[in-house]
């Protein structure tokens, strides 16, 4: 079972109170507990079973501009009474700088709306194993899927941040999941692919026929690939990896790579950085979303943002330490992004596909081949030619090449956004890069 | 006696009991106690950024039977949790039989000592020597745009309790000392990185004004790339470097070669046991056994001792890497390949320190003989897809070569080739086999340990270059 709020807010206490009491003049402290329980099937048969029970403290300690931190897994006051001594003595010895400091009073969330984070529904792994044994029917239904792995896991995380200033609050939250992954072959040579569906909500899981199904199909379609010739050509990311753009763009946008001047987009706040039709937002407000939340991870109040408005940079992701040394009001994003996504565009899928006479489609990237510094992006890429708006045959060992300030001016999205992730975005098209291949 | 039974309600003989009870229907199973303590410093923007500290304490209990794993962790050891946890496994197995195998290999063999590097150099040092690598790399002169450095120290016990009270331990230091630096020149920005570490105390990396060494390096990556011109695109060959870029090995082959992926059959290597894989001059071992090195460790996390483990040898594969439940299934003996990233996860098969052994060629050989290709020295990650075999890795520092001459710097690009084939495809392999210097990390079914990777110079003869220019 959870433990409750009144639990992690008495150890959440007696930190801050302990802190003060040895010299502490700031402190700020995050008491988390969460139980996972996961059951894996492979091949129609019962594989892993794995229950977890984690508890978590963090603890900042501020003397006046100086800061350090510890972090422990065991919550006995004994333990916690060394740590916190440690952790000032540590926090007298360690440089001051001049924006260490907890965030504004005035900016702090002062309500918790019910954001509809918290199922509390048990599904109990016997459940689990009844909807593997689903999934792996029928993803393992064709004779050409020679393997199938599926797993089910269900989160339930409770938390209290709370600081020196009065600032105390946290609730519960819930996570189901479901993966299936099959493994398809064709003279001798096998292909991997999966489909996944995380919500917060039981109910609103996808069918274990469904993930089974996509995982087999797609698996399936990308046997016998080609490896294509090498040159310069439109590339449409399907809505797996079309996120990945967004990732990139909330790494370079955000207060600490600009502050560290280490960002390919430094100096273009209110600059045109993509194509006028687009827009970003970042909301972590919506109900039952997978990146939704009342406050960030200092406790700031976090409200919806227009990152990109008609294609112009409208807004860093700040937090109280990188924003003092820009000269800038935390905006609630210590911790990185919420929800966040590509508003719609203008063309149906099928239109995409059919803008050009050939494209190539990618299902999948490998490696981490994109360079926030210089904007440079080259990865290894899986996916389909696109032919007459048609997939025709799968490509691989393949790697695509640009630099995402060009690779952002080019794109031209797709009307099919879904929120199945926390960073979402619709079937995308960048108008030319570099495909390597022989 | 244990220390991890010590302020709780439970002491060993009792735990051993309640181990033996739990696992008696089972083929294996144990309790793994783990103690890991870590530090983190970093210096950025020419401030003390953060300093932390962790303390992390916790079991993992785990039962197999068959093919199948049950396994609880939890940060609270005490009788209770325990009895939980044990009711909890034995439910999941309940419909299962089998007999546990107490046959375990036991070792006199130590890699590293058993220090504990967050005490034995104080915090005050640790900054000042943080404060001394910022003010060395901006004395290099203004086109220092940023300096970011950081010790990251752990020490790691753990204890292993089998059925019928065996008990193995193991205690285990771990450094890593790492700096990275960003020049502008002419608006243009570009990044080095370079670090050193393993099994040893901080000083043993840094001492007599090593750690100038560690800037030096990151300082000339960063150097060559501000001179870097766009990659080329297409396939070519492709000489390699010694030392770090085996993690094209790693990468390419080495997963592919883990027990799990092969008894499953999900590796594209799971058929292919003593065929050629390779061109003749490839032996490749992973080795677990090196003092000091990072990947080594003196027991793995099952208890079994590591070993020099022949994967492949003159071309011909010999072995796969295996913990005691794929060797069990595949009908063979655990390599001392068994890791875990803490008592939160499971055991799976992985890779300790993968090596390609030299050969007797020269690098200039090499280098000579390639009409147009490129010369790598230096990658960030890499990424492989098991079961087609794909792999990529990145280059941080490369050159083009023309005729037979090294030329421009390129810009950091990626490379992909198909791990079963790769191998037939070097053609030459190096005298001058080197080892890392003890940063790598490797990850699977999320799940981070440290690792090590050697190699000499090799010839590859074809593999695709993900740069812009057609």
């Amino acid at each position: 079972m959870i433990r409750d709020q009144e639990f992690l807010k008495d150890i959440a206490s007696y930190c801050i109170e302990n802190s003060k009491k040895l010299g502490a003049t700031d402190v700020g402290v995050k008491v988390i507990h969460s139980v996972s329980e996961n059951v894996s099937f492979r091949n129609k048969k019962l594989d892993e079973s794995n229950r977890a029970d984690s508890f978590a403290v963090n603890l900042t300690t501020y003397i006046e501009k100086k800061k350090s931190s510890i972090n422990s897994s065991d919550l006995s006051k004994s333990n916690l009474e060394k740590l916190i001594e440690r952790c000032i003595d540590a926090t007298k010895i360690t440089p001051s700088d001049e924006n260490n400091s907890l965030p504004d009073k005035d900016l702090m969330s002062k309500e918790i709306r019910d954001l509809n984070l918290y199922d509390e529904t048990h599904y109990p792994n016997d459940k689990k194993i009844e909807f593997l044994k689903k999934v792996e029917e029928i993803a393992s239904t064709d004779e050409k899927i020679v393997n199938t792995e599926a797993g089910f896991t269900e989160n339930k995380n409770n938390f209290i941040l709370a600081n020196s200033n009065g600032f105390l609050s946290g609730y519960k939250t819930s996570n189901f999941s479901s993966s299936c992954v099959a493994v398809s072959k064709i003279n001798g040579a096998m292909e991997r692919d999966y489909e996944f569906g995380s919500t917060r909500f039981l109910q609103d899981m996808m069918k274990p026929e469904e993930i089974g199904k996509i995982a087999a199909d797609k698996a399936i379609k990308k046997l016998g690939p080609k490896k294509i010739k090498s040159e310069k050509i439109g590339v449409i990311f399907d809505k797996r990896i079309s996120k990945g753009i967004l990732s990139t763009l909330a790494s370079a946008i955000s207060a600490s790579a600009i502050a560290r001047g280490t960002s390919f987009l430094k100096d273009q706040i209110n600059s045109e950085v993509f194509p006028n039709s687009i827009d970003i937002i970042d909301d972590p407000k919506i109900e039952k979303g997978l990146g939704s939340q009342n406050f960030d991870s200092e406790g700031v109040e976090t409200n919806s943002l227009k990152l990109v408005e008609n294609g112009i940079l409208k807004n860093y992701l700040i937090d109280t330490y990188y924003g003092k040394k820009l000269n800038l009001k935390s905006n609630g994003r210590s911790g990185g992004t919420t929800n966040l996504y590509f508003e719609n565009g203008d063309l149906s899928f099928k239109d995409l596909l059919n803008l050009e006479k050939k494209f190539l489609y990618i299902t999948e990237t490998i490696g981490h081949g994109g360079n926030i510094i210089t904007g440079d992006y080259s990865v290894g890429a899986s996916g389909f030619m696109v032919e007459d708006g048609e997939l025709t045959y799968p490509v691989s060992e393949i790697t695509i090449a640009g630099n995402f300030k060009e690779m952002f001016k080019n794109i031209t999205l797709a009307n099919d956004l879904e929120m199945k992730y926390s960073t979402n975005s619709p079937t995308l098209l960048i108008n030319q890069m570099t495909v390597a291949g022989k | 006696m244990s220390n991890f039974f010590k302020d709780t309600d439970i002491d060993t003989s009792q735990a051993e009991a309640i181990v033996t009870e739990t696992l008696k229907n089972c083929d294996d199973g144990e309790l793994y106690l783990e103690n890991h303590k870590s530090e983190s410093i970093v210096l950025d923007d020419n401030k003390i950024k953060s300093s932390t500290y962790n303390s992390d304490q916790g079991y993992g209990f785990r039962a197999v039977t068959g093919e199948v794993v049950a396994y609880t962790h939890s940060n609270d050891i005490s009788k209770e949790s325990l009895r939980k946890s044990s009711e909890n496994l034995k439910d999941t197995l309940k419909s299962k039989k089998g007999t546990y195998n107490h046959e375990i290999p036991k070792t006199n063999s130590k890699y590293y000592e058993n220090i504990n590097p967050i005490e034995s150099k104080t915090f005050d040092s640790k900054i000042d020597l943080l404060n001394s690598v910022n003010n060395y790399l901006r004395s290099k002169g203004s086109i220092v745009n940023q300096v970011t450095a950081n010790f990251l120290g752990e020490h790691k016990s753990i204890e292993i309790i089998r059925s019928d009270n065996q008990v193995l331990k193991d205690d285990r230091p771990l450094v890593r000392f790492n700096v990275s630096v960003v020049l502008e020149k002419n608006g243009k920005k570009e990044t080095g990185v370079y670090g050193v570490g393993g099994r040893q105390s901080y000083d043993d990396y840094l001492k007599d004004g090593s750690w100038k060494d560690v800037c030096d390096e990151a300082f000339r990556i960063a150097n060559v790339n501000l001179e870097s011109k766009p990659a080329p695109a297409g396939e070519m060959k492709v000489v390699l470097g010694p030392g770090w870029p085996a993690i094209l090995i790693h990468e390419a082959i080495g997963h592919g070669l883990e027990g799990d992926f092969n008894r499953k059959k999900t590796s594209a290597f799971y058929n292919l046991m003593g065929q050629q894989v390779a061109s003749e001059g490839v032996t490749i071992v992973d080795d677990g056994t090196l003092h000091q090195r990072r990947g080594s460790l003196t027991i793995d996390d099952e208890g079994t001792p590591t070993e020099n483990t022949v994967l492949i040898e003159n071309g011909i594969l010999k072995n796969y890497m295996q913990d005691r439940l794929n060797a069990r299934l595949m009908g063979t003996k655990s390599t001392g390949s068994g890791r875990r990233e803490s008592y939160k996860h499971v055991v799976l098969p992985r890779m300790r320190n993968t090596m390609m052994l030299s050969g007797k060629y020269s690098q200039d050989e090499m280098i000579n003989s390639v009409d147009k290709g490129i010369f790598a020295v230096s990658f960030g990650g890499g990424q492989v897809d098991i079961t087609s075999g794909k792999f990529v890795f990145n280059c941080t520092e490369a050159y083009e070569i023309n005729n037979g001459k090294i030329g421009s710097p390129i810009k950091g690009a990626t490379l992909i080739g198909d791990g079963p084939s790769i191998l037939k495809e070097v053609s030459l392999v190096g005298n001058d086999m080197k080892l890392d210097p003890g940063i790598g990390t490797c990850g699977k079914a999320g799940q981070g340990v440290p690792v090590g990777v050697a190699q000499p110079s090799i010839l590859i003869n074809k593999m695709t270059v993900g740069g812009t220019k057609l």
